[in-house]
């Protein structure tokens, strides 16, 4: 099986991140790191080819306009055999849709049995990527899985939900989103960190995909959010928790 | 000379500060107060491959280089001194003699579980009548009796010699006139008595034992490499552990740096930050000197080991500046917290309890400073 795992890469968290004053993009540095939601993907990935053994193989995919391939190696660290690059400036500032053109082309050139994404990066969240890839694949989509296996061939998943989760199956091939809560991501070993430097990394662009980049997408303005107001103090007389139990009523939460 | 660490020394950096974030800095103050060794620790530290890094890939090595070990250990400890002399020890006095002095067999028997963190090694070279003069001072004996070693005497000290996990402790002893050789003495041989743990002022969660050989029998071929040449071994061993200690002390120091700058943006006194006040910012910047010196130091040490070069001056001036900087951060540090400083809810006490043995273990401030006179050829005694 042919396990493809979307990772991206994004600007590091630990550094605030900047808004370009024009095209209000993210100003994305050339070293990006790996998004912490793709870990879990990464995860989920790691442990069916273990399960699968010998014919299972997984692949990196990310696009990043600038090449960055920092994200990309700290993935390869925790164990992935290899990985696609999509690096081309003009796909600098490409929406959803284009994105996940992309990236079912290069699923699709790359013969993918299963692609894997987070359910929504922790930069763009738009979380329509997975769909949207699905659709344009033309494969199931099995969505904000919490639990996955492999059963003869197919995907059974417990998809999460605001009550609790369905049991959702699929047939391959197949677009599987995980969320945080799915597995355990491992840490890299230092070995796999030695070894990530001369895993193959093939790197391609739009054309290569028989894709147009068309930015079909405007960000018009950027606001900010409101700061978050001082909390009210209750003072305690004897009576206090009598207003704390008013003021759980009024927000509805007793 | 640009002074960057490669894109694996970062990614390996990356990848220990999230495992000791997660799974050390949280537990830390616990098990210093119950002075517990965390063995799933050290299982999970050759998991990740911080133990067998920077050795052969032929006994399950990591095939690396020692600046590797030295950035695991700072960042071990700087999360933890506990776990920190706890990797320390187990590379560079466990395993570092076996790997760099063991003949093939022993290797093969031990090196793949110390690797894999299923085991621990310790050194034993210390002897209650010291351990600054360590070949003066060793009075355990070795007596070759048919085809086995029957050993006599004691040791103290001995970081990791008691866990539950420890698999062999190599020891130096006198093996004739003038002779001093080293032979490893696997865990539970009769004869080896492991001593209660010590009360220390700080590492409580690390492990220390004295250790007494009595009529202690192993045999013939568990002498490490050959005979007689104990005190080279061991002075080889301490040359690269004194640049591990200083590895140790840099993640101490980046930790108390860490705390302090937190601390006293948050806490105002007089209407203002603490920081703001010169007379406290400055001993930061002075911190943030030291820390950049020390890890210079510490690290070019390193690097001259893996490039092949000689390393007894670099390791001497790396341990002994990064050491007492250590200490100094830690006082620093505690000034800063005030009151705060002293209580054990946080872990700048710990630090504080924890630094000074940094300027004792493996080569005291003042015999490093006598080998460093020495290495400008003065004639001190
Ligand atoms: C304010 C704002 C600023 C923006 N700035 C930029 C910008 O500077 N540059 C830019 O490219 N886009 C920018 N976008 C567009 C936005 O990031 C796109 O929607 C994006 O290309 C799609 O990703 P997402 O993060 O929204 O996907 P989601 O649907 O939230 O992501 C779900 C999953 O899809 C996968 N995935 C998504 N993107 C990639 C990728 N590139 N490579 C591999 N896997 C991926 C991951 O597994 C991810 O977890 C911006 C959008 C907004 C609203
Ligand atoms: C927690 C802990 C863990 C340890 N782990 C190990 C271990 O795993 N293996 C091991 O073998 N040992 C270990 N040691 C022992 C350690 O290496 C020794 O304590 C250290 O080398 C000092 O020896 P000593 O304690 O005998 O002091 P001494 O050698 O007696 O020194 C006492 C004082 O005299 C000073 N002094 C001695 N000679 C001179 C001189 N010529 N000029 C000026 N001053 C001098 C010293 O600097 C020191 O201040 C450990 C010690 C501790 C506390």
């Amino acid at each position: 099986m042919k396990i493809v795992v979307c990772v991206k890469q994004i600007p590091d968290p630990a550094s605030p991140y900047q808004l370009d004053p024009e095209s209000y993009f993210v100003v994305r540095p050339n070293d990006q790191v790996l998004d912490d939601t793709d870990r879990y993907g990464v995860e989920v990935a790691l442990q069916l080819s273990d399960e699968l053994g010998e014919d299972a193989s997984v692949t990196l995919l990310s696009m990043s306009p600038g090449g960055s391939q920092q994200g990309i190696r700290q993935a390869l660290a925790m164990g992935a055999d290899g990985a696609i690059l999509i690096e081309d400036e003009t796909l600098r500032g490409a929406d959803a849709l284009t994105t996940s053109q992309i990236l079912a082309a290069a699923a699709t050139r790359a013969e993918a049995d299963l692609l894997i994404a987070g359910t929504e990066s922790t930069d763009g969240y738009t979380g329509v990527v997975p769909q949207q890839v699905a659709e344009i694949m033309g494969v199931p989509a099995l969505t904000f899985a919490r639990k996955v296996e492999h059963v003869d061939g197919k995907l059974r998943i417990e998809r999460q939900t605001q009550a609790g989760y369905d049991v959702v199956e699929g047939a391959l091939p197949a677009v599987l989103s995980v969320t945080s809560g799915v597995v355990e991501p491992r840490y890299p070993t230092f070995k796999g960190i030695m070894q990530a430097k001369s895993k193959p990394v093939e790197t391609l662009t739009a054309a290569d995909l028989g894709v147009t980049a068309k930015v079909s997408q405007k960000i018009v303005s950027v606001e900010e959010v409101e700061g978050r107001q001082a909390g009210d103090i209750i003072e305690d007389d004897g009576e206090g928790y009598l207003r704390i139990i008013e003021k759980l009523e009024e927000v509805k939460v007793v | 000379m640009t002074f960057q660490l490669n894109a694996e020394h970062e990614a390996l950096r990356a990848m220990v500060r999230e495992f000791a974030d997660r799974e050390i800095v949280p537990n830390a103050a616990q098990w210093d107060r119950d002075h517990h060794f965390p063995v799933d620790v050290v299982h999970k530290m050759g998991d990740l491959g911080l133990l067998g890094a920077a050795f052969d890939e032929e006994y399950g090595g990591g095939g690396g280089d020692f600046l590797s070990v030295c950035i695991a250990i700072e960042e071990i400890g700087r999360a933890d001194q506990s776990m920190g002399i706890t990797l320390e020890a187990a590379v560079g006095l466990g395993i570092n003699p076996i790997a760099n002095f063991g003949t093939s067999e022993q290797k093969a028997r031990w090196l793949p579980d110390l690797f894999a963190g299923r085991t621990l090694a310790a050194f034993g070279l210390t002897e209650p009548g010291g351990g600054s003069d360590a070949a003066g001072a060793t009075r355990t004996r070795a007596v070759l009796d048919g085809d086995e070693w029957v050993i006599n005497g004691s040791k103290s000290f001995i970081t990791n010699s008691g866990t539950e996990i420890t698999s062999v402790i190599t020891v130096t002893a006198i093996t004739g006139d003038e002779e001093i050789s080293a032979i490893i003495v696997p865990a539970g041989t009769p004869g080896l008595i492991v001593e209660p743990a010590y009360e220390k002022l700080g590492w409580h969660a690390s492990d220390t034992h004295g250790l007494v050989f009595d009529d202690c029998r192993v045999p013939a071929e568990n002498l490490l490499g050959e005979r007689g040449r104990g005190f080279h071994q061991f002075l080889a061993t301490l040359d690269d552990g004194r640049i591990a200690v200083g590895a140790l002390s840099v993640g101490l120091i980046q930790a108390c740096l860490d705390l302090a700058l937190e601390y006293s943006l948050e806490r105002e006194a007089f209407g203002r930050p603490i920081a703001a006040n010169q007379g406290l910012a400055f001993q930061l910047a002075d911190l943030d000197v030291a820390l950049e010196a020390a890890r210079l130091l510490t690290y070019k040490a390193a690097a001259l080991k893996d490039a092949g070069l000689p390393i007894k001056q670099a390791a001497a001036r790396a341990k002994l500046y990064a050491s007492e900087a250590a200490v100094s951060a830690t006082r620093v540090l505690t000034q800063v917290l005030g009151g705060y400083g002293f209580m054990e809810e946080g872990p700048a006490a710990r630090f504080y309890r924890d630094a000074k043995i940094l300027e004792i273990g493996e080569g005291t401030s003042e015999i490093l400073r006598l080998v460093i006179s020495r290495g400008l050829g003065l004639p001190v005694v």
